[in-house]
């Protein structure tokens, strides 16, 4: 855990530095809800439809920090320092999945807002706190694959496609169960509390990839 | 003679007597490494003991690097037995690794980070106290510059930056590429007690520079296309053979 934390440390003392990651997925998922705006020509999305723009939305804004996690370790040597030295390997997976879940969480203190601005959806406000729940285990699932994929990735000359090509489809039932989650909290009626159904789910699927991505990413680090 | 065992592949010359040295660090035999369809590194045998300098000549793609590199336990071997301090690679390597220092091409450090803050991370890798950082910042004289950012130093700072890294830990073996590349005569001097043969470390040592190479090595291994052609004392190390290894 020392390891992770000074992995962690460093990665966001960077990205503060830099500001390489976090504006620009603030910055594509404004633009997408603008392009949503837009594009449907209207003011208001409710249910389903609303959900699986926030959540679409925020996956695609992810995937460019997916892209970009384990940039600075393959061109500036991190991962040559990294396994030089004796520390247990996985503890790149931590700091690695917890710097992305930073992000993603940074990321919705922008996006949620824009999201209720510019689609105004019904009952936002009242299951606020449902919506929350769901996006924390998605951002898990999107944290965990997400450094999975990206360590897989960033070893091939053409990363930034592998990503997404990985990526998507292994998020694709956290993206469901989100969506099926958050749809029926986005109504004028809603009841503001989460289907327990989908956030078992969400769960069920953040444990077995947390312990898909412990068992096996030794090996991805590997030459 | 346990310095240097004379164990050679068919192309290689005879040995030469090289001093005694204490128990043995690094021991190849038969090392092979293929890259696809390329062998890289071809049968390679040697025993370097505690306290000595292994110098490794040859020109670019010798095999020179790759052979640090699995040293460093960043590569597997494909054949043969590499066991550095006894600890068989790449199995025993996770027991190795903390008594290693890479000094190679890539700094390893990074841009955006100030000298301080690279240190102090990599400090935190190896459980090392915060106040060896100033020590080694100290000793390759870029304590004024410690708080600028990597990617602002020239060449010459970075490399001695490196150094400062491959050094914190104290290692035992240093495994050097090409150490004074980009080093001034003043930082080349500065960086001696650190690197050089005052040290009193085993080295591994590549050189585009053959001269300075051997006046400083123990023992010589000399690669021609992955091929161990000499292993031995730099002094059994006939003058037409290193300028064919360079021609």
């Amino acid at each position: 855990m020392r390891t992770a934390g000074a992995i962690l440390r460093k990665d966001l003392r960077v990205e503060l530095r830099t500001l390489e990651t976090v504006p620009s997925m603030w910055l594509l998922a404004v633009i997408t809800f603008v392009i949503f705006h837009f594009g449907l020509g209207r003011d208001t999305l409710k249910g389903q439809l609303a959900a699986g723009v926030l959540t679409v939305t925020l996956l695609f804004a992810a995937m460019l920090a997916v892209n970009r996690l384990f940039v600075a370790e393959r061109e500036q040597g991190g991962f040559d320092a990294f396994l030089l030295a004796p520390v247990d390997r996985t503890a790149m997976l931590f700091a690695k999945a917890s710097a992305l879940f930073i992000f993603l969480v940074v990321l919705e203190l922008v996006a949620i807002p824009a999201f209720a601005l510019l689609l105004s959806p019904p009952g936002l406000g009242r299951s606020l706190p449902a919506v929350l729940l769901f996006l924390f285990l998605a951002d898990l699932a999107f944290a965990v694959i997400g450094t999975f994929v990206s360590a897989i990735a960033i070893h091939t000359r053409a990363r930034d496609l592998i990503g997404p090509i990985i990526g998507l489809p292994l998020l694709l039932p956290a993206l469901i169960a989100t969506a099926r989650g958050i749809g029926p909290l986005l109504v004028h009626r809603t009841s503001g509390s989460p289907s327990a159904k989908w956030l078992a789910v969400l769960a069920l699927y953040d444990l077995v990839n947390a312990l898909l991505a412990i068992g096996l990413f030794d090996f991805l680090l590997e030459e | 003679m346990e310095g240097a065992r004379t164990k050679h592949t068919e192309d290689a010359a005879p040995g030469h007597a090289v001093p005694e040295a204490g128990e043995a660090v690094v021991e190849l035999d038969g090392l092979t490494r293929h890259f696809g369809e390329r062998t890289v590194l071809r049968e390679v045998s040697l025993r370097l003991g505690a306290g000595q300098t292994l110098a490794v000549l040859g020109r670019n793609g010798a095999g020179k690097s790759t052979l640090l590199r699995i040293l460093a336990t960043l590569l597997r071997p494909h054949a043969g037995s590499v066991k550095l301090f006894g600890e068989p690679l790449p199995r025993g390597g996770w027991k190795v690794r903390g008594r290693l220092g890479l000094l190679g091409h890539e700094p390893l450090l990074y841009r955006d980070l100030t000298g301080r803050e690279n240190l102090a991370y990599h400090a935190r890798l190896y459980r090392v106290a915060p106040q060896r950082v100033e020590a080694v910042l100290e000793a390759v004289g870029m304590s004024q510059r410690a708080d600028d950012p990597v990617r602002s130093l020239s060449r010459g700072m970075v490399q001695r930056l490196s150094v400062a890294r491959a050094v914190l830990h104290e290692p035992e073996l240093l495994l050097l590429d090409e150490p004074r590349s980009n080093l001034d005569p003043a930082a080349g001097e500065l960086v001696e007690p650190l690197i050089g043969r005052a040290s009193g470390l085993t080295r591994v040592l590549t050189s585009h520079d053959p001269q300075s190479a051997l006046a400083e090595a123990d023992l010589v291994l000399a690669l021609s296309g992955g091929m161990a052609v000499f292993v031995g004392a730099p002094s059994g190390l006939a003058q037409d053979m290193l300028r064919s290894l360079y021609a």
